[in-house]
C-alpha cells in the first residue's frame, strides 16, 4: 500500500466482513496488533467452509481440530466482536474514516440468555434441510449452525419458523426454554460502525452442478458434491464419519470423483476458471475414503489435469497413485447413466488409447468449482469495489489484497480460488495493508487485556478437574471415554470428572470455568489431543477461572491414543487410563509458576532484497517498525528484476524501481548491500544479530525477522542447454524478449518443454510458476509474429485459479500444446546445420512428431541452495527439499514455530510474484503482532536451583546452551537467570544432587510420572470397588 | 510367562519439539503401533537424566525409549548432545550391572518423521518382546 495521506487521525478499528478462516485470520492478526475489530458474518456462527470440511491436505489433519482453536480465540477475544448473522448495508466516507451500516438479523434468541442447552431445537417441529450439512439431513428451524459453533448460540430461522409462518402460533421453544432466551420481539437492527478499514473475506460458494443435465445430479442420490462427501466422511456429519451411499446408506465399493465441474467450463457456466483446489481435495477425498473402507474401496479420479502445484501436494499425489492407489484416468466425463434396478450408475469415456469404456461405480462425487454467491457480490457493489471476469474481486498483482477501493481490502477465495495457506496468507496481508493505513490509530480504540485475579491455592489440597473429550468420534470412535472418565474419577485428589464431546468447543471453556468455581478445583486435567495444539487454550481458560496457568495438565489419548490402535479399543482404553493416572499424579504436585515481562526491541530484520524481502521490510516500515534490510548483492531487486510481466501483463520493472526507490527512500529501513547475517542470539523480541558486510562486522538488535532469501533456477545438463545457443531457460527468454534478440524476433518456430527437473523422483514437487510463465510468454512470442509456430511441451497444463484464462487465449491465439509422458519425454537433438529438432510422441495421436523450432525454452525447475546456514541461526527446519518449513502448512503458512521469525517468497516455496507479495505482507503482519506489543513475557517454565541443596560443583554451568547460569562467588552457588532460560532442563538432568528443578518438569514429578505409568492399574480399579 | 503373551510395559521419554511432535504426526496419520508404551513429554531429551531412567526400570519397565531431535536440530541448541553422553556412559552402566543395555534405546525422531516413529516403537517393542520380561522385576518379587 501507498503511504497514506488520510486524516491525521484515522479509526483505530477495522470491519471484517466474512467469518471464514480468511476473515478469521485477520481479525486475530488486526486484533493482536491493537485494532478493535468488527467481525461481519452472514451465518449465525463464524467458521465459513472449513468449518464444514472433514480433513485438511496435504497433512490430513483434522480440519475442526486445526480450526476451532482459532475460532475460540476469535470467539473469546478482547478485541474482536462478532456480529451474526450480519450484512453489510452501506457505506460512507474514506480510507482512515468509514462510517460501515450494517444489519444485525433478528436471531429471535437472546444470546445472553441462551445456554446452548439445544432444548429449543429439540422441541421444534419444523424439520427444515440442514444446509450446513449439505442438506443430507435436516435441521430444526431452531438451530445452532454446527455442534462447536462459535458463538455457541442457537438461532430462530424466520424464513422456516412455524411461528413467523403460521401467524402467531407454536412457540413450543419459547415455552421450553429453561432460561427464557427466546425472544420473538426482536427486530432487525441496523447500526452505524466507525472504522478505519474493512477487510472483505466473504469466501466462496460451491457451484451448483443442477445445470449438468447430463450428471442427473439433481435426481440420483449416489451423485453428490465433494461438499457433500466432506459432510459424509466427517465424524459429525450426516452418518457420523460411516463412509456410505445416500439412496441406501449401504457402504460403497467403488467411487468416482469428476473433476472440473463448474470449472475450465463455458457450456454449462460461465466459469472459465479452474478452481485451484478440486484436483488436491478430490484426492484427499478419495485417499480419506479409501482409509474409512471396510473392504478396500476403488477410488478413480477423472481429470483433465491434475494440477498439484502447492508445497508437498505433488508427492501427496504420487502417494495416492502408487501406494494408496487411487486411479487416475486423463479424461472429461460426457455424461452418466443410472444403472436399471440398481442405485448404481454408469460412466462412459474415451482413456488415453481413444478406447471408449464404460464402468459402473456406486458413487460420484462432482468436484465443484468455486465461485462467488451472488449475494456477496451484492455486498461488494454496495461497497463500490470492482470485479473481474470471473466474478471474483478485482486486484493487481503489486498489491494482492487491495480492492479496487481504497480503504478496502480483500483476501480469501472472493479474490479468486485458493487454497487455505494462500488464503491464511491473504489474510494477514490484509491485516498489513489496513495496519499500514492506520498505525497512527494502534491501540486507541483497542482494549488492554485485563488481569485475572488469581487464587492463592498455597494452602489448599489438591481439588483435580479431569476433563476426558469424546473428539466427536476421533476418541470416543476407539477409547470408552465413560470408563476413562470414572476411572478418572477414583484418583486420588479428584473431585470432578466430566465428559465433552468437544473439550475445546467455547462452551465447553465456559464450562470448565464453572466447574471451577463450583467445585473449587485447583488443578485441570483434560484428556483429549496433543498438547502442542491445545495447551494454551485450556490455559487461557483456566486463567480466566483464577487459576495460574500451569495449574493444567493435557493428556494426549488422541493423536496418542485413539489414532494410532485404532483397531485395539481396550488396548487404548488402558493405555488412556494409565496416561490420566500419570497425568492426574503430576499435576497434582504442581505448584503456580510466576512470568515476568521482558521488553520488546521494535525492529525488524529482513533477509533478502527481492520483491518479498522489500514489500515485508515497507510492510513493517510503513506500520511505524525500524527495519534492517539485508541483501547479499550490491543491489536491491532480485529475480523480479528478470521479469517482464505478471500473468495478468502489469509490466514488473517499473513496479520493482518503485519499490526499490521506496525502500531506498524510506526513513525507517536501513538497506545493508553486500551483506550477510553471521550470527543470531536472543530470542523473540529481544534477537541481536551479527550482519557481516564484506568483511567488516555490524550488530543489529530486533525483535523480530522475516527470512524473503528468495531461490535459484534449476541450471539444466539435459537437452542442449548451454550446448546450442537456441536452448534458453524461462527467464533467459524473457530477456531475448525484451531486448528484442533476433533469435526470438527472426524465429519462425518456437518451442517451450515443462517441467524439466521439477516433478522428478529427484525434485518432488512442481514448480508452481512455470506453466503460466511458458503460457504467458508463448502469447507474447504470437503477438510478436502471429504467424510463428508456437509449442509447449507439457505433461499437466498448471495454469491454476485465473490463469486458466490465459491458457484459453494461447489456444484460441494458436498456440499448439502437446502433452507428454513422464517417462516418455521429448527428444532434442542438434541438426548438421546447428539447429534443433524436438521428437516428442503425441498421445492423442499416438505417434511421434517432430519440430524444428528457431528456439527452445526449458521451463526449469526453481530450487533453493544453502539454506541450512540461516536455518541453523535461527533454529528453524527446511523441508526434504531444502525449503523452509513453516510451522503449520495449513493455518501458519508465514510463521516457524521459533517464536518472531516469519517466512516470505520463494525460499518457502516456488510462487509467482503476486503470492510472494502477500506472504512477504503476511509476513510482515505476524512480525507486527510481536512488535506491537509493548513487552513479552518470560518465566513460566524455566529451571530453579535451591541454593539451600546447591554445593555449587558447577555442573550445570557448562552444560547450559544458553549461558543463563552463574556460579555466585560469595553464596558458593549457582544461580539461574530466568530472562535467558529457555527451559530445557539439561541442567536440571545434570545437577549430581537434583537441586536444580525444571519448573512445571521436576524431578518428583517426573519420578511420580514413571511410578503411574508402572504401577498396575488393577490396583487403582479395585479400589474403586 | 512364555513369549507369545508378554506384554512389555515400556516407558517412552520424547522431547517436546521433535519426537512427541513426531508422535503426534504419526496419529495425525493413523500410523499404527502397539500400545505397549506410556510417554512421557520432556522439554528436551536431555532433560531426561539417568536416574530417571534407572527409576522406570526399578520400578519394572521392560524397556526404556528415548526420543529427541536429531542432532544439530535440537530446540536448545546442544541439549541432545547430552542425551547421548549420559545414554552412551548408562547402556555401559547396565552391562556392567549384567542388565540388557538393549532395553535403553535412543532414537532421533523428528517432527516430520511419524512413519519413523511408528515403526521405532513396532521395532521396539518386538526387540523387547525377544527379550523377555526383565528379571529386574522377578529378583524383586521373589525378595
Amino acid at each position: 500500500m501507498k503511504s497514506q495521506q488520510q486524516g491525521t487521525n484515522p479509526v483505530g478499528a477495522v470491519m471484517v466482513v466474512g467469518a471464514g478462516i480468511a476473515g478469521v485470520q485477520a481479525a486475530l492478526d488486526l486484533a493482536d496488533a491493537g485494532f478493535y475489530v468488527y467481525v461481519v458474518e452472514a451465518k449465525p456462527a463464524i467458521g465459513g467452509v472449513m468449518a464444514q470440511l472433514d480433513k485438511t491436505f496435504p497433512t490430513n489433519d483434522c480440519s475442526m481440530c486445526i480450526l476451532s482453536p482459532k475460532l475460540v480465540e476469535c470467539g473469546r477475544h478482547l478485541n474482536i466482536e462478532i456480529l451474526a448473522p450480519a450484512r453489510v448495508q452501506g457505506i460512507i466516507g474514506e480510507p482512515g474514516n468509514f462510517t460501515v451500516t450494517v444489519n444485525q438479523a433478528a436471531r429471535y434468541i437472546d444470546m445472553a440468555k441462551c445456554i446452548a442447552c439445544g432444548l429449543c431445537a429439540e422441541k421444534c417441529p419444523k424439520k427444515v434441510p440442514d444446509a450446513f450439512n449439505q442438506g443430507l439431513i435436516s435441521r430444526k428451524a431452531a438451530y445452532v449452525l454446527y455442534p462447536q459453533a462459535v458463538p455457541l448460540k442457537y438461532a430462530i430461522d424466520p424464513v422456516n419458523c412455524l411461528y413467523f409462518k403460521k401467524g402467531g402460533k407454536c412457540k413450543a421453544c419459547e415455552k421450553f426454554c429453561p432460561t427464557g432466551a427466546v425472544d420473538f420481539s426482536q427486530t432487525d437492527q441496523p447500526r452505524d460502525i466507525q472504522v478505519g478499514a474493512v477487510v472483505l473475506a466473504p469466501g466462496f460458494k460451491p457451484y451448483d452442478p443442477t445445470k449438468y443435465a447430463a450428471y442427473h445430479y439433481a435426481s440420483l442420490p449416489n451423485v453428490v458434491t465433494s461438499m457433500e462427501f466432506e459432510r459424509i466422511l466427517s465424524a459429525s456429519g450426516p452418518y457420523q464419519g460411516h463412509l456410505v451411499r445416500p439412496s441406501d446408506h449401504k457402504e460403497p465399493q467403488k467411487i468416482a470423483w469428476l473433476q472440473c465441474v463448474g470449472s475450465r467450463d463455458l457450456n454449462h457456466c460461465d466459469n472459465s476458471h479452474c478452481s485451484a483446489v478440486c484436483c488436491m481435495y478430490a484426492i484427499k477425498e478419495a485417499v480419506i475414503a479409501k482409509e474409512h473402507s471396510k473392504d478396500g474401496l476403488e477410488a478413480a479420479i477423472f481429470f483433465m489435469d491434475m494440477r498439484t502445484m502447492g508445497k508437498d501436494f505433488e508427492k501427496y499425489y504420487w502417494r495416492a497413485r502408487d501406494e494408496q492407489g487411487v486411479r487416475f484416468i486423463r479424461t472429461r466425463i460426457h455424461s452418466v447413466d443410472p444403472v436399471p434396478g440398481t442405485d448404481d450408475l454408469s460412466i462412459r469415456y474415451l482413456d488415453e488409447d481413444g478406447t471408449l469404456r464404460a464402468e459402473t461405480f456406486d458413487m460420484l462425487v462432482l468436484s465443484v468449482g468455486l465461485e462467488v454467491a451472488p449475494e456477496v457480490l451484492e455486498t461488494g457493489r454496495i461497497l463500490g469495489i470492482d470485479f473481474n471476469a470471473n466474478k471474483f474481486a478485482e486486484t493487481s498483482s503489486f498489491a494482492p489484497v487491495a480492492a479496487t477501493r481504497p480503504g478496502i481490502f480483500v483476501c480469501g477465495a472472493f479474490q479468486g480460488p485458493k487454497d487455505i495457506p494462500q488464503s491464511v496468507m491473504e489474510a494477514s496481508a490484509s491485516a498489513s495493508a489496513a495496519g499500514d493505513l492506520l498505525a497512527a490509530a494502534r491501540f486507541s480504540l483497542a482494549k488492554k487485556k485485563p488481569e485475572f485475579a488469581e487464587r492463592d491455592i498455597s494452602q489448599e489440597t489438591p481439588r483435580i478437574g479431569v476433563f476426558v473429550c469424546h473428539c466427536g468420534i476421533n476418541i470416543a470412535g476407539v477409547i470408552d471415554v465413560e470408563a476413562v472418565r470414572d476411572y478418572a474419577g477414583t484418583l486420588p485428589f479428584v473431585e470432578y470428572v466430566e465428559n465433552n464431546l468437544f473439550t475445546c468447543s467455547q462452551d465447553t471453556q465456559e464450562i470448565i470455568k464453572e466447574r471451577i468455581k463450583e467445585h473449587n478445583l485447583n488443578r485441570i486435567v483434560v484428556a483429549s489431543c496433543t498438547p502442542k495444539t491445545h495447551e494454551p487454550l485450556f490455559q487461557e481458560t483456566i486463567k480466566e477461572a483464577g487459576l495460574n496457568k500451569y495449574l493444567f495438565e493435557l493428556v494426549n489419548i488422541r493423536d496418542q491414543g485413539s489414532w494410532v490402535h485404532m483397531h485395539e479399543p481396550e488396548r487404548a482404553t488402558r493405555r488412556a487410563k494409565d496416561q490420566v493416572r500419570m497425568g492426574v499424579a503430576k499435576v497434582g504436585l504442581q505448584q503456580p509458576l510466576r512470568e515476568f515481562t521482558l521488553p520488546i526491541t521494535k525492529a525488524g530484520l529482513v533477509i533478502g532484497g527481492g520483491a518479498a524481502g522489500m514489500e515485508a521490510a515497507l510492510g513493517l516500515a510503513d506500520q511505524g517498525f525500524k527495519v534492517h534490510l539485508v541483501e547479499k548483492k550490491d543491489f536491491l531487486g532480485g529475480h523480479a528484476l528478470k521479469l517482464n510481466h505478471t500473468w495478468r501483463g502489469e509490466q514488473v520493472k517499473p513496479y520493482v524501481d518503485g519499490l526499490v526507490q521506496r525502500v531506498t527512500k524510506h526513513p525507517q529501513i536501513e538497506v545493508h548491500l553486500n551483506s550477510e547475517v553471521t550470527d543470531v542470539q536472543g530470542f523473540v523480541g529481544n534477537f541481536h544479530s551479527t550482519l557481516s558486510t564484506r568483511g567488516r562486522e555490524v550488530e543489529v538488535e530486533h525483535g523480530a525477522a522475516i527470512i524473503a532469501t528468495g531461490a535459484h533456477s534449476y541450471k539444466p545438463n539435459e537437452y542442449l542447454y548451454k550446448e546450442n545457443p537456441r536452448v534458453l531457460l524461462a527467464l533467459e527468454m524473457d530477456q531475448a524478449i525484451r531486448e528484442k534478440n533476433p533469435l526470438v524476433t527472426t524465429a519462425k518456430c518456437a518451442a517451450f518443454i515443462q517441467c524439466v527437473g521439477s516433478r522428478e523422483p529427484e525434485r518432488p514437487y512442481c514448480s508452481r510458476v512455470c506453466c503460466t510463465h511458458s503460457v504467458e510468454s508463448a502469447i507474447r512470442l504470437k503477438e510478436l509474429n502471429p504467424d510463428m509456430d508456437v509449442y509447449v511441451l507439457y505433461r499437466d497444463l498448471r495454469t491454476y485459479g485465473p490463469r486458466e484464462n490465459l491458457y484459453k487465449e494461447a489456444r484460441e491465439k494458436g498456440v499448439i500444446f502437446i502433452r507428454f509422458h513422464a517417462d516418455d519425454r521429448p527428444q532434442v537433438a542438434q541438426t548438421a546445420d546447428g539447429g534443433l529438432q524436438v521428437t516428442v510422441k503425441d498421445l492423442i495421436l499416438g505417434l511421434p512428431i517432430t519440430i524444428r523450432p528457431d528456439v527452445l525454452t526449458l521451463a526449469s525447475a526453481i530450487i533453493v541452495k544453502e539454506q541450512e546456514k540461516l536455518a541453523k541461526m535461527f533454529k528453524v527446519p527446511l523441508n526434504n527439499e531444502g525449503f523452509f518449513l513453516e510451522a503449520h502448512m495449513k493455518l501458519r503458512p508465514v510463521d516457524f514455530a521459533t517464536e518472531g521469525v516469519f517466512v516470505a517468497g520463494l525460499a518457502h516455496y516456488p510462487k509467482p510474484l503476486d503470492e510472494a507479495i502477500a506472504q512477504a505482507k503476511a509476513a510482515a503482519a505476524r512480525a507486527a503482532v510481536v512488535l506491537s506489543q509493548e513487552s513479552i513475557k518470560a518465566g513460566g517454565v524455566v529451571a530453579s536451583i535451591d541454593p539451600a541443596l546447591c554445593s555449587g560443583c558447577q555442573a550445570c554451568v557448562g552444560v547450559c546452551p544458553f549461558g543463563a547460569i552463574d556460579y555466585k562467588e560469595t553464596e558458593k552457588v549457582c544461580e539461574v537467570n530466568q530472562a535467558l532460560c529457555k527451559g530445557c532442563g539439561t541442567c536440571a538432568a545434570n545437577c549430581p544432587s537434583e537441586c536444580i528443578t525444571l519448573l512445571g518438569f521436576s524431578h518428583k514429578q517426573i519420578y511420580t510420572q514413571i511410578d503411574q505409568a508402572l504401577a498396575e492399574l488393577k490396583m487403582a480399579a479395585e479400589a474403586a470397588g | 510367562m512364555s513369549d507369545s503373551t508378554f506384554e512389555p510395559k515400556i516407558i517412552g521419554f520424547f522431547c517436546n519439539w521433535c519426537t512427541y511432535a513426531g508422535a503426534d504426526l504419526a496419529g495425525v496419520s493413523r500410523l499404527q503401533y502397539p500400545s505397549n508404551i506410556r510417554v512421557i513429554r520432556v522439554m528436551c531429551s536431555g532433560t531426561v537424566s539417568p536416574h530417571h531412567v534407572l527409576r522406570a526400570f526399578q520400578k519394572g519397565a521392560d524397556g526404556v525409549l528415548i526420543g529427541g531431535c536429531h542432532i544439530g536440530d535440537c530446540h536448545y541448541l546442544r541439549g541432545n548432545y547430552m542425551t547421548v553422553k549420559r545414554m552412551r556412559f548408562l547402556q555401559d552402566l547396565l552391562k556392567f550391572t549384567g542388565f540388557e543395555p538393549g532395553r535403553l534405546h535412543l532414537e532421533w525422531i523428528s517432527a516430520a518423521e511419524g512413519p519413523k516413529f511408528a515403526q521405532t516403537v513396532r521395532d521396539f517393542t518386538e526387540k523387547i518382546k525377544k527379550i523377555g520380561p526383565s528379571r529386574l522385576i522377578a529378583a524383586v518379587k521373589a525378595a
